[in-house]
Protein backbone atom coordinates (compact mmCIF):
# COMPACT_ATOMS: atom_id res chain seq x y z
CA UNK A 1 0.00 0.00 0.00
CA UNK A 2 1.11 3.82 -0.52
CA UNK A 3 0.35 6.67 1.26
CA UNK A 4 2.17 9.65 1.47
CA UNK A 5 1.95 9.70 5.23
CA UNK A 6 5.12 9.26 7.10
CA UNK A 7 6.30 8.47 10.46
CA UNK A 8 8.55 11.58 10.42
CA UNK A 9 4.85 13.55 10.34
CA UNK A 10 3.09 15.79 9.25
CA UNK A 11 2.21 19.68 10.67
CA UNK A 12 -1.11 20.01 11.97
CA UNK A 13 -1.64 22.54 9.69
CA UNK A 14 0.02 21.51 6.74
CA UNK A 15 -1.79 19.88 4.27
CA UNK A 16 -1.31 15.89 2.76
CA UNK A 17 -2.34 14.50 -0.24
CA UNK A 18 -4.88 11.53 0.16
CA UNK A 19 -5.82 9.49 -2.92
CA UNK A 20 -8.48 6.71 -2.10
CA UNK A 21 -10.92 4.84 -4.63
CA UNK A 22 -14.00 5.93 -3.98
CA UNK A 23 -16.52 3.85 -5.91
CA UNK A 24 -14.50 2.80 -8.15
CA UNK A 25 -12.65 5.85 -9.78
CA UNK A 26 -9.27 7.43 -7.99
CA UNK A 27 -9.97 10.46 -6.38
CA UNK A 28 -7.34 12.65 -4.49
CA UNK A 29 -7.15 15.98 -2.95
CA UNK A 30 -4.75 17.90 -0.31
CA UNK A 31 -5.83 17.92 3.67
CA UNK A 32 -5.13 18.85 6.58
CA UNK A 33 -4.45 15.22 9.00
CA UNK A 34 -8.11 16.16 11.18
CA UNK A 35 -9.95 16.32 7.74
CA UNK A 36 -12.78 13.68 8.81
CA UNK A 37 -13.48 11.00 6.38
CA UNK A 38 -17.05 12.41 5.98
CA UNK A 39 -16.29 15.79 5.32
CA UNK A 40 -13.78 14.54 2.35
CA UNK A 41 -15.81 13.04 0.84
CA UNK A 42 -18.49 15.85 0.90
CA UNK A 43 -16.38 19.14 1.06
CA UNK A 44 -13.02 18.06 -0.97
CA UNK A 45 -14.84 15.47 -3.24
CA UNK A 46 -18.00 16.84 -3.55
CA UNK A 47 -19.89 13.35 -2.75
CA UNK A 48 -22.56 14.78 -0.20
CA UNK A 49 -24.80 11.78 -0.89
CA UNK A 50 -22.51 10.71 2.56
CA UNK A 51 -24.92 12.37 5.75
CA UNK A 52 -23.34 13.34 9.33
CA UNK A 53 -26.09 13.39 11.81
CA UNK A 54 -24.29 13.55 15.06
CA UNK A 55 -20.54 13.32 14.22
CA UNK A 56 -19.91 10.55 17.40
CA UNK A 57 -20.35 7.36 15.92
CA UNK A 58 -24.05 6.88 17.98
CA UNK A 59 -26.49 7.85 14.06
CA UNK A 60 -25.26 5.96 11.55
CA UNK A 61 -26.07 8.50 8.77
CA UNK A 62 -22.14 8.92 7.75
CA UNK A 63 -21.65 5.00 7.05
CA UNK A 64 -19.72 3.72 4.23
CA UNK A 65 -18.32 0.76 2.63
CA UNK A 66 -14.56 0.44 3.41
CA UNK A 67 -12.72 -2.38 1.73
CA UNK A 68 -15.91 -3.93 1.31
CA UNK A 69 -17.03 -3.43 5.25
CA UNK A 70 -18.98 -0.59 6.46
CA UNK A 71 -17.77 2.11 8.90
CA UNK A 72 -18.77 5.23 10.52
CA UNK A 73 -16.72 7.70 8.03
CA UNK A 74 -17.14 9.90 10.90
CA UNK A 75 -15.04 8.20 13.21
CA UNK A 76 -11.92 7.72 10.59
CA UNK A 77 -9.63 10.59 9.75
CA UNK A 78 -8.87 10.48 5.39
CA UNK A 79 -5.36 9.96 6.37
CA UNK A 80 -5.85 6.86 7.73
CA UNK A 81 -7.89 5.28 4.34
CA UNK A 82 -4.92 7.01 2.09
CA UNK A 83 -4.56 3.63 -0.42
CA UNK A 84 -7.93 2.28 0.02
CA UNK A 85 -11.21 1.61 -1.48
CA UNK A 86 -14.44 3.34 -0.39
CA UNK A 87 -18.14 2.76 -1.76
CA UNK A 88 -20.52 5.34 -1.20
CA UNK A 89 -24.32 5.68 -1.48
CA UNK A 90 -23.43 7.32 -4.68
CA UNK A 91 -22.04 4.23 -6.09
CA UNK A 92 -24.44 1.61 -5.96
CA UNK A 93 -27.24 2.68 -8.46
CA UNK A 94 -26.23 1.99 -12.01
CA UNK A 95 -24.97 4.46 -14.29
CA UNK A 96 -28.32 4.62 -16.19
CA UNK A 97 -30.14 5.36 -12.68
CA UNK A 98 -31.56 1.98 -12.35
CA UNK A 99 -31.68 1.65 -8.44
CA UNK A 100 -30.11 -0.77 -6.17
CA UNK A 101 -32.08 -4.02 -5.15
CA UNK A 102 -31.50 -1.91 -1.54
CA UNK A 103 -32.16 0.99 -2.90
CA UNK A 104 -35.66 -0.20 -4.27
CA UNK A 105 -36.57 -2.25 -1.37
CA UNK A 106 -36.37 0.58 0.59
CA UNK A 107 -38.74 2.75 -1.82
CA UNK A 108 -41.24 -0.37 -2.00
CA UNK A 109 -41.49 -0.79 1.97
CA UNK A 110 -41.63 3.57 2.64
CA UNK A 111 -37.68 2.35 3.99
CA UNK A 112 -37.29 6.55 4.35
CA UNK A 113 -39.49 9.96 4.62
CA UNK A 114 -37.17 12.59 5.34
CA UNK A 115 -34.72 11.01 3.81
CA UNK A 116 -31.54 11.87 5.80
CA UNK A 117 -30.90 8.78 7.31
CA UNK A 118 -31.20 6.59 4.14
CA UNK A 119 -27.89 6.60 2.94
CA UNK A 120 -26.70 5.27 6.44
CA UNK A 121 -29.07 2.60 6.64
CA UNK A 122 -28.60 1.91 2.27
CA UNK A 123 -25.02 1.11 2.81
CA UNK A 124 -25.13 -0.30 6.34
CA UNK A 125 -27.82 -2.64 4.75
CA UNK A 126 -25.42 -3.90 1.52
CA UNK A 127 -22.44 -4.08 3.95
CA UNK A 128 -24.89 -6.29 6.38
CA UNK A 129 -26.05 -8.50 3.61
CA UNK A 130 -22.91 -9.21 2.38
CA UNK A 131 -22.24 -10.51 5.18
CA UNK A 132 -25.83 -12.38 6.03
CA UNK A 133 -26.97 -13.49 2.81
CA UNK A 134 -30.11 -15.17 4.50
CA UNK A 135 -30.85 -13.21 7.67
CA UNK A 136 -33.81 -13.60 9.88
CA UNK A 137 -35.75 -11.14 11.67
CA UNK A 138 -33.77 -11.08 14.88
CA UNK A 139 -30.38 -10.84 12.61
CA UNK A 140 -31.85 -7.95 10.65
CA UNK A 141 -32.56 -5.85 13.55
CA UNK A 142 -29.44 -6.23 15.15
CA UNK A 143 -27.88 -5.79 11.96
CA UNK A 144 -29.57 -2.44 11.70
CA UNK A 145 -29.23 -1.63 15.13
CA UNK A 146 -26.52 0.73 14.60
CA UNK A 147 -28.32 3.23 13.01
CA UNK A 148 -31.23 5.75 13.90
CA UNK A 149 -34.25 6.96 12.02
CA UNK A 150 -36.24 9.76 13.80
CA UNK A 151 -39.34 9.04 11.19
CA UNK A 152 -39.88 5.94 9.94
CA UNK A 153 -40.42 3.85 13.23
CA UNK A 154 -38.13 1.34 11.66
CA UNK A 155 -40.78 -1.17 10.34
CA UNK A 156 -40.16 -0.30 6.81
CA UNK A 157 -36.79 -0.48 6.85
CA UNK A 158 -36.79 -4.08 8.38
CA UNK A 159 -39.37 -4.92 5.72
CA UNK A 160 -37.05 -3.54 3.27
CA UNK A 161 -33.82 -5.42 4.33
CA UNK A 162 -35.87 -8.32 4.05
CA UNK A 163 -36.86 -7.83 0.37
CA UNK A 164 -33.51 -7.40 -0.72
CA UNK A 165 -32.24 -10.01 1.35
CA UNK A 166 -34.58 -12.16 -0.92
CA UNK A 167 -33.81 -10.26 -4.06
CA UNK A 168 -30.46 -10.40 -3.99
CA UNK A 169 -29.92 -14.04 -3.19
CA UNK A 170 -32.21 -15.06 -6.24
CA UNK A 171 -29.56 -12.85 -8.67
CA UNK A 172 -26.90 -13.85 -6.79
CA UNK A 173 -25.06 -10.22 -6.96
CA UNK A 174 -22.44 -9.10 -4.31
CA UNK A 175 -24.80 -6.14 -1.86
CA UNK A 176 -21.73 -4.10 -2.24
CA UNK A 177 -21.24 -3.78 -6.42
CA UNK A 178 -22.88 -0.91 -8.21
CA UNK A 179 -25.69 -2.21 -10.31
CA UNK A 180 -25.74 -2.87 -13.98
CA UNK A 181 -27.46 -0.82 -16.50
CA UNK A 182 -30.85 -2.00 -17.66
CA UNK A 183 -30.67 -4.57 -14.64
CA UNK A 184 -33.83 -2.60 -13.02
CA UNK A 185 -34.58 -4.16 -9.46
CA UNK A 186 -38.23 -6.21 -9.67
CA UNK A 187 -39.45 -4.82 -6.67
CA UNK A 188 -42.67 -6.21 -5.49
CA UNK A 189 -45.96 -4.37 -4.39
CA UNK A 190 -46.63 -4.04 -0.71
CA UNK A 191 -50.87 -3.65 0.13
CA UNK A 192 -51.43 -0.51 2.50
CA UNK B 1 -18.23 19.24 16.10
CA UNK B 2 -14.79 19.24 14.31
CA UNK B 3 -11.79 17.57 15.84
CA UNK B 4 -8.99 20.46 16.66
CA UNK B 5 -5.68 20.14 14.68
CA UNK B 6 -3.12 18.20 15.26
CA UNK B 7 0.27 16.68 13.99
CA UNK B 8 0.10 13.47 11.90
CA UNK B 9 2.37 10.77 11.94
CA UNK B 10 1.57 7.15 9.77
CA UNK B 11 4.63 5.15 11.14
CA UNK B 12 5.03 1.81 9.00
CA UNK B 13 6.90 -0.14 11.39
CA UNK B 14 6.51 -1.23 15.27
CA UNK B 15 9.99 0.35 15.85
CA UNK B 16 9.38 3.67 13.42
CA UNK B 17 5.97 3.67 16.16
CA UNK B 18 7.81 3.53 19.19
CA UNK B 19 10.75 5.96 17.93
CA UNK B 20 8.11 8.55 17.05
CA UNK B 21 6.14 7.68 20.50
CA UNK B 22 9.30 7.98 22.35
CA UNK B 23 10.23 11.67 21.07
CA UNK B 24 6.97 13.37 21.24
CA UNK B 25 6.03 11.71 24.74
CA UNK B 26 3.26 13.10 26.75
CA UNK B 27 2.43 15.14 23.31
CA UNK B 28 1.42 12.32 21.27
CA UNK B 29 -1.59 9.82 21.48
CA UNK B 30 -1.30 6.44 19.83
CA UNK B 31 -4.76 6.06 16.89
CA UNK B 32 -5.86 2.94 16.85
CA UNK B 33 -9.01 2.17 15.48
CA UNK B 34 -10.17 5.44 16.80
CA UNK B 35 -13.89 4.56 17.75
CA UNK B 36 -13.20 6.08 21.17
CA UNK B 37 -10.89 8.94 20.41
CA UNK B 38 -12.09 10.35 17.10
CA UNK B 39 -15.60 10.74 19.35
CA UNK B 40 -13.36 12.56 22.65
CA UNK B 41 -11.74 14.41 19.47
CA UNK B 42 -15.20 15.34 17.70
CA UNK B 43 -16.55 16.59 21.08
CA UNK B 44 -13.35 18.40 22.32
CA UNK B 45 -13.60 16.55 24.87
CA UNK B 46 -9.37 15.72 24.06
CA UNK B 47 -6.97 17.87 22.09
CA UNK B 48 -3.41 15.82 21.94
CA UNK B 49 -0.53 18.05 19.79
CA UNK B 50 0.03 14.64 17.91
CA UNK B 51 -1.32 11.36 16.82
CA UNK B 52 0.09 8.26 15.76
CA UNK B 53 -1.64 6.27 13.52
CA UNK B 54 -1.25 2.31 13.54
CA UNK B 55 -3.41 2.40 10.25
CA UNK B 56 -0.22 1.85 7.88
CA UNK B 57 1.81 0.31 10.59
CA UNK B 58 2.98 -3.03 8.69
CA UNK B 59 2.46 -5.65 11.76
CA UNK B 60 1.01 -6.05 14.98
CA UNK B 61 -1.87 -7.91 13.67
CA UNK B 62 -1.56 -11.48 15.02
CA UNK B 63 -3.51 -13.59 16.94
CA UNK B 64 -2.01 -16.60 18.39
CA UNK B 65 -3.45 -19.13 20.32
CA UNK B 66 -1.41 -21.71 22.05
CA UNK B 67 -1.91 -24.45 24.66
CA UNK B 68 -2.33 -22.15 27.13
CA UNK B 69 -3.32 -18.84 26.43
CA UNK B 70 -4.38 -16.52 23.54
CA UNK B 71 -2.32 -13.43 22.56
CA UNK B 72 -3.75 -11.04 20.44
CA UNK B 73 -1.79 -7.79 18.97
CA UNK B 74 -2.94 -3.81 19.20
CA UNK B 75 -4.18 -3.90 15.21
CA UNK B 76 -6.87 -6.78 15.72
CA UNK B 77 -10.24 -5.29 15.37
CA UNK B 78 -13.25 -6.49 17.53
CA UNK B 79 -14.78 -8.76 14.84
CA UNK B 80 -11.88 -9.82 13.04
CA UNK B 81 -11.55 -11.41 16.50
CA UNK B 82 -14.85 -12.35 16.90
CA UNK B 83 -14.81 -14.49 13.62
CA UNK B 84 -11.61 -16.02 14.51
CA UNK B 85 -12.65 -19.65 15.31
CA UNK B 86 -9.42 -21.02 17.27
CA UNK B 87 -9.44 -18.01 19.69
CA UNK B 88 -12.87 -18.00 20.75
CA UNK B 89 -12.52 -21.72 20.72
CA UNK B 90 -9.83 -21.45 23.33
CA UNK B 91 -11.22 -18.65 25.08
CA UNK B 92 -15.18 -18.73 24.97
CA UNK B 93 -16.05 -16.13 26.54
CA UNK B 94 -14.72 -13.86 24.50
CA UNK B 95 -17.19 -14.76 21.81
CA UNK B 96 -19.77 -14.15 23.98
CA UNK B 97 -18.30 -10.82 24.97
CA UNK B 98 -17.02 -9.28 21.82
CA UNK B 99 -20.94 -10.24 20.77
CA UNK B 100 -21.94 -7.41 23.08
CA UNK B 101 -19.50 -4.59 22.12
CA UNK B 102 -21.02 -2.11 20.01
CA UNK B 103 -22.34 -2.35 16.55
CA UNK B 104 -21.15 -4.33 13.91
CA UNK B 105 -19.86 -1.29 12.56
CA UNK B 106 -18.33 -0.13 15.22
CA UNK B 107 -16.97 -3.48 15.88
CA UNK B 108 -14.91 -3.42 12.00
CA UNK B 109 -12.34 -0.42 13.09
CA UNK B 110 -12.03 -0.44 17.01
CA UNK B 111 -9.63 -2.86 17.99
CA UNK B 112 -9.79 -5.27 21.11
CA UNK B 113 -6.90 -3.74 23.05
CA UNK B 114 -8.12 -0.05 22.45
CA UNK B 115 -11.02 -0.81 24.16
CA UNK B 116 -8.60 -2.36 27.20
CA UNK B 117 -6.49 0.77 27.04
CA UNK B 118 -9.36 3.17 27.06
CA UNK B 119 -10.73 1.22 29.94
CA UNK B 120 -14.16 2.44 29.99
CA UNK B 121 -16.00 1.43 33.14
CA UNK B 122 -19.03 0.13 30.54
CA UNK B 123 -16.57 -1.91 28.11
CA UNK B 124 -17.02 -5.52 28.26
CA UNK B 125 -13.30 -6.65 27.10
CA UNK B 126 -11.23 -4.97 30.29
CA UNK B 127 -13.92 -7.23 32.73
CA UNK B 128 -12.98 -10.54 30.14
CA UNK B 129 -9.36 -9.39 31.03
CA UNK B 130 -10.13 -9.04 34.84
CA UNK B 131 -11.95 -11.88 35.39
CA UNK B 132 -9.31 -14.41 33.56
CA UNK B 133 -6.90 -12.62 35.16
CA UNK B 134 -4.98 -11.65 31.87
CA UNK B 135 -2.15 -8.96 30.89
CA UNK B 136 -1.78 -6.38 28.26
CA UNK B 137 2.16 -6.16 26.91
CA UNK B 138 3.72 -2.77 26.60
CA UNK B 139 6.67 -1.43 25.13
CA UNK B 140 8.70 1.73 24.41
CA UNK B 141 11.69 2.13 22.52
CA UNK B 142 13.21 1.37 25.64
CA UNK B 143 11.87 -2.09 26.08
CA UNK B 144 8.69 -3.96 26.91
CA UNK B 145 6.90 -4.81 30.47
CA UNK B 146 3.73 -6.69 31.03
CA UNK B 147 1.01 -5.51 33.31
CA UNK B 148 -1.60 -7.98 34.97
CA UNK B 149 -5.16 -6.43 34.32
CA UNK B 150 -5.66 -5.30 38.38
CA UNK B 151 -2.72 -3.23 38.44
CA UNK B 152 -3.55 -1.54 34.56
CA UNK B 153 -6.89 -1.00 34.76
CA UNK B 154 -6.81 1.92 37.39
CA UNK B 155 -10.19 3.79 36.59
CA UNK B 156 -12.68 5.03 34.55
CA UNK B 157 -11.20 5.86 31.18
CA UNK B 158 -7.68 5.34 33.14
CA UNK B 159 -5.02 2.35 32.34
CA UNK B 160 -1.86 2.50 33.35
CA UNK B 161 -0.37 3.38 29.71
CA UNK B 162 2.85 5.65 30.29
CA UNK B 163 4.29 8.91 27.95
CA UNK B 164 5.89 7.09 24.85
CA UNK B 165 4.22 3.57 25.50
CA UNK B 166 2.72 2.00 22.77
CA UNK B 167 0.32 -1.56 24.55
CA UNK B 168 1.05 -4.23 21.69
CA UNK B 169 -0.68 -7.27 22.69
CA UNK B 170 -3.48 -8.41 25.21
CA UNK B 171 -3.13 -12.11 26.91
CA UNK B 172 -5.96 -14.16 28.12
CA UNK B 173 -5.06 -17.17 29.52
CA UNK B 174 -7.00 -19.98 28.47
CA UNK B 175 -9.47 -21.93 31.21
CA UNK B 176 -8.77 -25.27 33.11
CA UNK B 177 -10.90 -28.11 32.82
CA UNK B 178 -14.66 -28.35 34.14
CA UNK B 179 -15.14 -24.70 33.97
CA UNK B 180 -17.91 -22.30 32.37
CA UNK B 181 -18.16 -19.01 31.54
CA UNK B 182 -20.69 -16.27 30.40
CA UNK B 183 -20.94 -12.87 29.81
CA UNK B 184 -24.88 -11.35 30.27
CA UNK B 185 -26.10 -7.38 30.02
CA UNK B 186 -28.64 -5.32 29.05
CA UNK B 187 -29.02 -2.41 27.23
CA UNK B 188 -31.14 -0.07 25.63
CA UNK B 189 -30.22 -0.99 22.41
CA UNK B 190 -28.02 -4.04 21.73
CA UNK B 191 -24.63 -2.29 20.56
CA UNK B 192 -25.09 0.58 22.92
CA UNK B 193 -23.03 0.38 26.34
CA UNK B 194 -24.51 -1.49 29.13
CA UNK B 195 -26.61 -0.29 31.62
CA UNK B 196 -24.85 -3.06 33.58
CA UNK B 197 -23.43 -6.22 32.77
CA UNK B 198 -21.51 -9.50 34.39
CA UNK B 199 -18.70 -11.92 33.11
CA UNK B 200 -18.81 -15.08 35.11
CA UNK B 201 -16.73 -17.91 35.26
CA UNK B 202 -17.48 -21.67 37.52
CA UNK B 203 -15.51 -24.49 37.98
CA UNK B 204 -17.46 -27.63 38.99
CA UNK B 205 -15.21 -30.75 41.34
CA UNK B 206 -15.39 -33.73 40.13
CA UNK B 207 -18.84 -34.10 41.19
CA UNK B 208 -20.01 -31.52 39.54
CA UNK B 209 -20.73 -29.24 42.38
CA UNK B 210 -19.39 -25.72 42.64
CA UNK B 211 -15.50 -25.88 43.71
CA UNK B 212 -14.87 -21.83 42.55
CA UNK B 213 -17.22 -19.01 41.04
CA UNK B 214 -16.16 -15.46 40.19
CA UNK B 215 -17.71 -12.69 38.54
CA UNK B 216 -16.39 -9.22 36.57
CA UNK B 217 -19.24 -6.10 36.61
CA UNK B 218 -18.90 -3.62 34.20
CA UNK B 219 -21.04 -0.10 34.36
CA UNK B 220 -21.41 -0.48 38.14
CA UNK B 221 -18.16 1.23 39.47
CA UNK B 222 -15.40 2.98 38.55
CA UNK B 223 -13.69 -0.26 36.74
CA UNK B 224 -14.81 -3.72 36.39
CA UNK B 225 -15.84 -5.01 39.46
CA UNK B 226 -14.67 -8.19 40.29
CA UNK B 227 -16.15 -10.07 43.17
CA UNK B 228 -15.15 -13.88 44.24
CA UNK B 229 -18.51 -15.66 45.03
CA UNK B 230 -16.50 -18.79 45.94
CA UNK B 231 -17.49 -19.01 49.48
CA UNK B 232 -21.29 -18.34 48.77
CA UNK B 233 -21.59 -20.81 46.17
CA UNK B 234 -18.94 -23.66 46.73
CA UNK B 235 -20.33 -27.13 47.12
CA UNK B 236 -23.71 -26.74 45.28
CA UNK B 237 -24.81 -28.76 42.64
CA UNK B 238 -23.89 -27.12 39.20
CA UNK B 239 -27.98 -27.99 38.43
CA UNK B 240 -29.32 -26.63 41.45
CA UNK B 241 -27.77 -23.45 42.66
CA UNK B 242 -29.15 -21.10 44.86
CA UNK B 243 -27.61 -18.06 44.07
CA UNK B 244 -29.46 -15.89 46.62
CA UNK B 245 -26.11 -15.63 48.78
CA UNK B 246 -24.11 -14.88 46.04
CA UNK B 247 -26.52 -11.91 44.46
CA UNK B 248 -26.60 -10.44 47.78
CA UNK B 249 -22.68 -10.36 48.36
CA UNK B 250 -22.13 -8.86 44.49
CA UNK B 251 -24.95 -6.05 45.41
CA UNK B 252 -23.02 -4.63 48.17
CA UNK B 253 -19.39 -4.58 46.48
CA UNK B 254 -20.92 -3.23 43.30
CA UNK B 255 -20.96 1.19 43.45
CA UNK B 256 -23.55 1.74 41.01
CA UNK B 257 -24.62 5.65 39.63
CA UNK B 258 -27.53 7.76 38.67
CA UNK B 259 -26.78 8.94 35.11
CA UNK B 260 -29.89 9.94 32.45
CA UNK B 261 -30.05 5.89 31.06
CA UNK B 262 -30.43 4.53 34.60
CA UNK B 263 -30.81 5.27 38.94
CA UNK B 264 -27.98 3.36 40.65
CA UNK B 265 -31.04 1.26 42.37
CA UNK B 266 -32.24 -0.36 39.00
CA UNK B 267 -28.65 -0.95 37.79
CA UNK B 268 -28.21 -3.00 41.46
CA UNK B 269 -31.14 -4.61 41.09
CA UNK B 270 -30.11 -5.09 37.22
CA UNK B 271 -26.99 -6.59 38.08
CA UNK B 272 -27.97 -9.17 40.11
CA UNK B 273 -30.70 -10.72 38.07
CA UNK B 274 -27.85 -11.01 35.04
CA UNK B 275 -25.44 -12.31 37.72
CA UNK B 276 -28.13 -15.22 38.79
CA UNK B 277 -28.62 -16.27 35.00
CA UNK B 278 -25.19 -16.34 33.97
CA UNK B 279 -23.77 -18.01 36.73
CA UNK B 280 -26.72 -20.95 35.89
CA UNK B 281 -25.38 -20.74 32.29
CA UNK B 282 -21.85 -20.74 33.39
CA UNK B 283 -22.63 -23.74 35.28
CA UNK B 284 -24.15 -25.82 33.21
CA UNK B 285 -21.50 -25.28 30.34
CA UNK B 286 -18.89 -26.61 32.67
CA UNK B 287 -20.92 -29.56 33.53
CA UNK B 288 -21.54 -30.14 30.00
CA UNK B 289 -17.70 -30.67 30.17
CA UNK B 290 -16.37 -27.98 27.53
CA UNK B 291 -14.90 -24.91 28.42
CA UNK B 292 -17.68 -22.60 27.30
C1 LIG C 1 -21.56 4.17 19.11
C2 LIG C 1 -20.48 3.43 19.84
C3 LIG C 1 -20.83 2.38 20.69
C4 LIG C 1 -19.84 1.68 21.37
N1 LIG C 1 -20.24 0.67 22.19
C5 LIG C 1 -19.30 -0.04 22.85
C6 LIG C 1 -19.67 -1.12 23.71
O1 LIG C 1 -20.85 -1.44 23.88
N2 LIG C 1 -18.68 -1.77 24.35
C7 LIG C 1 -17.35 -1.44 24.18
O2 LIG C 1 -16.49 -2.09 24.76
N3 LIG C 1 -16.97 -0.47 23.36
C8 LIG C 1 -17.91 0.25 22.70
N4 LIG C 1 -17.49 1.28 21.88
C9 LIG C 1 -16.04 1.61 21.78
C10 LIG C 1 -15.26 0.67 20.90
O3 LIG C 1 -15.20 -0.60 21.46
C11 LIG C 1 -13.84 1.16 20.65
O4 LIG C 1 -13.43 0.48 19.53
C12 LIG C 1 -12.81 0.87 21.71
O5 LIG C 1 -13.23 1.36 22.94
C13 LIG C 1 -11.50 1.57 21.41
O6 LIG C 1 -10.76 0.91 20.44
P1 LIG C 1 -10.13 1.71 19.23
O7 LIG C 1 -9.22 0.80 18.53
O8 LIG C 1 -11.20 2.33 18.43
O9 LIG C 1 -9.24 2.80 20.00
P2 LIG C 1 -9.03 4.36 19.75
O10 LIG C 1 -10.32 5.07 19.74
O11 LIG C 1 -8.14 4.56 18.58
O12 LIG C 1 -8.22 4.71 21.07
C14 LIG C 1 -8.85 4.76 22.35
C15 LIG C 1 -7.82 5.19 23.40
O13 LIG C 1 -6.85 4.17 23.62
C16 LIG C 1 -5.54 4.59 23.23
N5 LIG C 1 -4.96 3.45 22.52
C17 LIG C 1 -5.60 2.62 21.64
N6 LIG C 1 -4.79 1.64 21.25
C18 LIG C 1 -3.60 1.85 21.88
C19 LIG C 1 -2.36 1.14 21.90
N7 LIG C 1 -2.18 0.03 21.17
N8 LIG C 1 -1.36 1.62 22.67
C20 LIG C 1 -1.53 2.75 23.41
N9 LIG C 1 -2.68 3.45 23.44
C21 LIG C 1 -3.71 3.01 22.69
C22 LIG C 1 -5.75 5.83 22.39
O14 LIG C 1 -4.63 6.70 22.46
C23 LIG C 1 -7.00 6.41 23.00
O15 LIG C 1 -6.68 7.12 24.15
C24 LIG C 1 -18.46 2.01 21.18
C25 LIG C 1 -18.10 3.04 20.32
C26 LIG C 1 -19.10 3.76 19.66
C27 LIG C 1 -18.69 4.88 18.75
S1 LIG D 1 -22.54 11.14 11.75
FE1 LIG D 1 -21.29 9.40 11.91
S2 LIG D 1 -22.42 8.15 13.20
FE2 LIG D 1 -23.58 9.98 13.23
S1 LIG E 1 -36.31 8.93 7.15
FE1 LIG E 1 -36.09 10.70 8.34
S2 LIG E 1 -34.56 10.08 9.76
FE2 LIG E 1 -34.99 8.27 8.73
Amino acid sequence: MTTNATATGIDAHDRVEVTVTVNGVPRSSQVQPRRLLSDFLRHDLRLTGTHVGCEHGVCGACTVLLDGAPVRSCLTFAVSVDGHELTTIEGLAAADGGLHPVQQAFRDHHGLQCGFCTPGFVVSACGFLAEHPDPDDEQIREGMAGNLCRCTGYTGILGAVRQAADELRATGDDPRQRTRDGATASGEEVSS
Amino acid sequence: MKPPAFAYHAPRTTDEALATLGELGDDAKVLAGGQSLVPLLNMRLAAPAALVDLAHLDGLDAIEVSDDRVRVEARVTHERLRRHPAATDAVPLLREALDWVAHPVIRNRGTALGSIVHADPAAELPAVLSLLGGQVELATSGGTRTAAADDYLLGPLESDTRPGELATALVLPRPGVRTGAAFDELSRRHGDYALAGVAVTVTLDADLAVATARAAFIGVGATPVRVDLTDSLSGQAHDALAPADAVGLARDVIEPTDDIHATADYRRHLAGVLLERALTTAAGRAAAGGTA
